[in-house]
């Protein structure tokens, strides 16, 4: 199996202080990869590394065999990479339709068009329509997305990065702030998504971990603990020891 | 309202049939009941397309400036000094005032759209006085102080003399208005517009769905620019004179308050802003031609304190709420 994506080296520093340490990293096409650590362990760093918001210090990125580590964050989600935040991160004034239908009109290219209706590209609103209902948001589908309850504002950072395609979805605590019961339901949807889409999320609920994860990797301070099945991951003793201290782990 | 349209396709008449009655309805209240308000109705409108201009850069794109002046003046000069030449034909000067407006403001969008917030008022208003002291310093192509004066304006459509009444300057002007006004809300409401709004909303957003920011602000720049452009070649050309205040940063100042007390962001905000500021100095200047200055500002703060949003933004919150207290009625 080829990988989707893949870091070689991949390190950032702020002066002295190493956030990710020369990190190895692969992603094969088609799984449901999770990165998982305590808080500061670099995880939102490495996203962010991945897709261009931070310059990497040292090390290469590559997707799908091309080499994007100079690339600018919008090139990268041209070529199919692409993010969620974990803190939502939307268009507060748009609609659901409107910011979904954005984001289907920035795949297809029709962005820099400007004398016909966004209405008139039946396409994208129609490929929009359908992107709501999947993610359930039809019914709010026309409000203002600053009116819309945070679990579904959650939900709505997931549908517009599904408008854009990705050959590489990396989703950053997508159930952070959604109630659990919901946050199965969203992850149900994530799984379903089609084997094209490889996916690398972050999450703390070690629950949706485990159900959803193909592979799991353990991020501490900024380098790779340990990768693994969730099985092996489950009986690591280091993993163990830095989720559950020392003292329970003999 | 921005946000809350849907965006399905629905006859062309049912959207806009409501508007094209307006747009039909005010000049013909103009002819039929103020006759004496020809010359200012021209001037309201070419202020009305300067404002609009401005708000697709502030109220679309969330771009600021305090330098939007130099495009209109640069149109202004530039149908001024087409004029001069020789050339009197209006509408070929007025579409030559667009273009060097935009052509200035394609080269400046560079510097303007690189940076945000405060940083980027500091280098509009820079440019602005930038441009506004050159022209200051070339009396001998400008005027200086004196203005532009001495040109002619042929027949509109070699048919329609520029009288001084002020008939064909208004016609010509309200004309040229709601053919801009149509290609802008084609603008407003394409993908591009659409996107316009997001990089107003959340440009880091934009980033991460593929958007060239910069490239597309750029873009809303120049066009801003043209529009402005032609809004200056048209006070001109109706007023047959080109001051040079039309570079100010006074008249960059007074039509981002015309925005603000119309509405940023609405499609008609720029239109009553430009109409209620230009009506109320108007009146005010004639009630008191020392002191007019003091109205203009009590209804500035009146607005601000009671409708933050102008004039369209408090209409639009009291049907909303008008609405809400409906629903809930039993």
């Amino acid at each position: 199996m080829t990988d989707a994506l893949r870091t070689t080296g991949l390190t950032k520093s702020f002066g002295s202080l190493k956030v990710t340490q020369a990190v190895d990293f692969a992603l094969p096409t088609g799984s449901r990869h999770a990165l998982i650590g305590p808080n500061g362990a670099g995880k939102t760093t490495f996203i962010n590394l991945l897709t261009g918001t931070l310059a990497p210090s040292a090390g290469r990125i590559e997707l799908l065999g091309e080499d994007i580590t100079r690339m600018r964050p919008d090139q990268r989600v041209k070529h199919g990479l692409v993010r969620t935040f974990q803190i939502n991160s939307l268009f507060p004034r748009l609609t659901p339709h409107q910011s979904v239908t954005l984001a289907v009109c920035e795949r297809l290219g029709l962005t820099s068009r400007w004398f016909k209706r966004t209405g008139s590209y039946t396409a994208a609103t129609d490929e929009a329509s359908a992107i709501l209902k999947q993610m359930r948001l039809s019914a709010v589908a026309h409000r203002p997305t600053s009116m819309l309850p945070y679990g579904q504002q959650r939900i709505l950072e997931v549908a517009i990065s599904l408008a854009l395609r990705p050959r590489v979805l990396l989703l950053d605590e997508p159930a952070a702030g959604i109630p659990s019961s919901e946050s199965a339901e969203l992850f149900e949807v994530i799984s379903e998504l089609s084997d094209e889409i490889s996916l690398l999320f972050i999450e703390h609920d070690m629950g949706l971990v485990f159900r959803f994860a193909t592979r799991i990797t353990v991020l501490v301070a900024g380098a790779v603990m340990a990768e693994g099945t969730p099985a092996e991951i489950a009986e690591n003793p280091d993993v163990k020891t830095v989720y559950l201290g020392k003292g329970v782990h003999r | 309202m921005i946000a809350s349209s849907p965006m399905q396709e629905t006859s062309w008449l049912r959207r806009r049939g409501w508007e094209l009655a307006v747009w039909i309805a005010v000049p013909v209240c103009v002819t039929l009941l103020f006759p004496d308000y020809f010359v200012l109705a021209s001037q309201i409108s070419a202020a009305a397309l300067f404002v609009l201009s401005l708000d697709l850069l502030v109220g679309y794109a969330g771009l600021l400036s305090l330098g939007h002046a130099v495009f209109f003046g640069l149109g202004a000069y530039t149908a001024g000094l087409i004029s001069k030449g020789g050339w009197s034909e209006p509408i070929s000067a007025l579409l030559a005032a667009g273009l060097v407006a935009g052509l200035v403001g394609y080269v400046t969008g560079f510097v303007v759209v690189r940076v945000r917030h405060l940083a980027q008022l500091m280098v509009t208003l820079g440019i602005g006085l930038l441009v506004f002291e050159g022209a200051s310093r070339m009396r001998g192509v400008t005027g200086g102080d004196d203005g532009l004066q001495g040109m002619s304006i042929s027949p509109l459509l070699g048919v329609f003399p520029f009288d001084l009444y002020g008939h064909a300057a208004f016609a010509y002007a309200f004309g040229v208005l709601a053919i801009c006004f149509v290609v802008m809300t084609r603008i407003i409401d394409s993908p591009f517009g659409l996107t316009l709004q997001g990089l107003r909303d959340n440009p880091h957003r934009m980033a991460a769905i593929g958007t060239p920011g910069s490239a597309r602000l750029r873009k809303a720049y120049t066009i801003a620019a043209v529009f402005a452009g032609i809004a200056g070649g048209l006070l001109a050309q109706t007023t047959q004179f080109v001051a040079l205040e039309t570079l100010s940063f006074h008249l960059s100042a007074e039509v981002l308050i015309m925005l603000v007390l119309g509405g940023a962001g609405y499609r008609y905000g720029g239109l009553v802003g430009a109409a209620v500021y230009m009506i109320a100095r108007d009146w005010l200047s004639d009630l008191n031609p020392e002191f007019w200055q003091l109205g203009v500002g009590a209804v500035m703060v009146l607005v601000v304190l009671f409708a933050p949003d102008g004039v369209l933004g408090g209409v639009n919150g009291l049907i909303k709420r008008f609405g809400r207290a409906r629903q809930e009625q039993p």
